[in-house]
């Protein structure tokens, strides 16, 4: 029973903060909520059971991708008051993709069957002794651990990508080299001069 | 009704009657680390310190807590005022909320979670947003330049963290708080905690460690010479307190965090007789304490990083140290458990 209040709890504030993501008129409010649907999705996952993804939801998403989101959205200089007139023209076709995905979302929703080999054969649930992460651990790295070595090389190769793409090395800059300054001993930086009164140094 | 109560009830009443006591005790505790702070502080620089209000300065925070609420709260007319409030609630309410998974003794964690480590990496990951928000609805240059430099600074130190617990996990074999300090009673004491196996991921931790919670050397969001008080500039009274509060909590919680990963948590340095009769709470404090002696050293004798350098620290050094050493410590430990 206290499940399916705190059930009930998360899924309205999440499609609450959902609706407030695409209707907020400051980009910057509209971040915030984006992350505090996170944090209630995070909650449902709880709730399900699966701790370890409602952890990492939690850790890459609102952790790390939203503050880049925060940092670049709060950096722009658009005038969305502008953007804010131009909705009524767009407002049609929006309107249309929005009713294809949900219709698509149905279709699979209500065309989901499980293979009835899978019914038969599936391999028992872990038993409950075995926490979600073990479980999880045991399936990425064991029986799919090519599929899972394949997806980080894909991501690899996509961040090395942006790298090559923004890397912009500029000669004509000095730059600090920390291993010679390091290496620096007071014989070849620092030079005792003896200077006589009256003469200076010539 | 009566099942209900002994169901729901009842443990829901022991849970925040057992919130209620950690937050007061650790609030009490933070009120005299503050002091032990300035004091350690004063004293390398020869000072006296916080002298005045009660023995030996003792009650100075919780003078300072009165003056703070008693000072007028101004919210500048061109910040964007509901978040500007937010902010340092924000930053608060993190920093108490993650010691809901923290076991100072065997038992004794408000919420023994399986994926407690993860918990408190989510948590601590989540402290820039006060930060950020603070830097952003003040609506001003100083606060904003300190918010951008902590987003980066921040996420940057959390990958070398994230890889340096990864490496306990890897030894400890489970993310469950006690049972990461359990792995480490191995009977020798002392020599049985991680910190002597993962010393280099000890180092890496405690520098991590004071990035991450803002600390000098790296406490760039706040640079006085440079940028008034960051995010702070605009903030006065309780809600300044609050930042105040938050970042203290934050920091006895990675010394925590390191006291759990690395020096054993509660466990006696020695097991057997005279140690072993103190309880388990003491010895974790202690570490506690002997870790925050360290930070508020390198308070007292290091001077501020520049940017790029703190950048360069983060991902040229610390990122390929402890992704090398995730590698060096499974390989060893699997060689050591199934041979080659």
């Amino acid at each position: 029973m206290l499940t399916a209040l705190f059930f009930y709890l998360f899924a309205i504030v999440l499609i609450g903060a959902a609706v407030m993501v695409v209707s907020a008129k400051n980009p910057v409010h509209a971040v915030l909520y984006l992350i505090l649907a996170f944090f209630n999705a995070a909650g449902l996952f709880v709730l399900l059971g699966a701790e370890f993804l409602a952890m990492i939801l939690v850790v890459v998403y609102v952790g790390a991708v939203m503050v880049l989101f925060l940092f670049v959205v709060m950096m722009l200089d658009v005038n969305f008051a502008e953007l804010r007139a131009g909705v009524l023209k767009i407002l049609p076709i929006g309107l249309v993709v929005g009713l294809l995905l949900l219709f698509e979302l149905l279709f699979v929703v209500g065309a989901w069957v499980t293979a009835p080999t899978l019914v038969n054969d599936a391999p028992a649930p872990p038993p409950a002794e075995v926490s979600n992460t073990k479980a999880l651990g045991q399936l990425l790295y064991t029986d799919y651990v090519y599929l899972f070595e394949a997806a980080g090389l894909i991501l690899l190769v996509a961040m090395i990508g942006a790298i090559v793409l923004t890397l912009h090395h500029r000669r004509d800059v000095k730059r600090q080299n920390i291993a010679d300054q390091v290496a620096r001993s007071p014989e070849t930086a620092v030079e005792v001069v003896q200077v006589e009164t009256g003469r200076g140094l010539q | 009704m009566a099942e209900f109560w002994t169901s729901y009830g009842w443990p829901t009443a022991l849970t925040i009657v057992h919130s209620l006591v950690t937050i007061v005790v650790l609030l009490v505790f933070i009120a005299f680390v503050l002091l032990a702070d300035r004091k350690i502080w004063a004293a390398v620089q020869m000072r006296r310190g916080p002298n005045v209000v009660g023995p030996f300065g003792l009650w100075q925070s919780f003078a300072d807590l009165l003056k703070f609420f008693f000072k007028e709260f101004i919210i500048p007319a061109g910040s964007n005022k509901g978040l500007f409030v937010i902010a340092p609630i924000i930053t608060a309410g993190l920093a108490i909320s993650a010691w809901a998974v923290i076991p100072v003794a065997e038992g004794w964690a408000v919420a023994d979670i399986n994926v407690g480590i993860l918990y408190v990496f989510a948590i601590s990951s989540l402290e820039v947003y006060g930060v950020i928000i603070a830097g952003w609805a003040s609506n001003s240059k100083y606060a904003f330049l300190s918010a951008l430099r902590s987003a980066a600074q921040m996420v940057s130190y959390e990958v070398s963290i994230g890889f340096v617990i990864i490496t306990v996990l890897l030894c400890a074999g489970s993310l469950n708080l006690t049972e990461i300090v359990l792995a480490q009673d191995r009977g020798l004491g002392l020599f049985g905690w991680y910190w002597l196996p993962l010393f280099p991921m000890f180092v890496i931790f405690f520098i991590s460690l004071l990035a991450e919670t803002n600390r000098p050397p790296f406490d760039l969001l706040e640079a006085e010479s440079e940028l008034v008080a960051g995010y702070m500039v605009e903030y006065s009274s309780t809600p300044y307190m609050l930042f105040m509060l938050g970042e203290y909590v934050a920091i006895i919680l990675l010394c925590s965090l390191g006291t759990i990963l690395f020096l054993g948590g509660w466990l006696p340095p020695a097991p057997f007789a005279p140690f072993t009769w103190i309880p388990g709470v003491i010895w974790f404090v202690l570490k506690v304490c002997a870790l925050f002696f360290l930070v508020s050293m390198v308070k007292a004798f290091v001077p501020r990083y520049r940017y790029d350098q703190l950048m360069r620290l983060g991902w040229k050094v610390f990122l390929p140290i402890s992704l090398a050493a995730v590698l060096v410590v499974a390989v060893v430990l699997r060689v050591w458990q199934h041979g080659i």
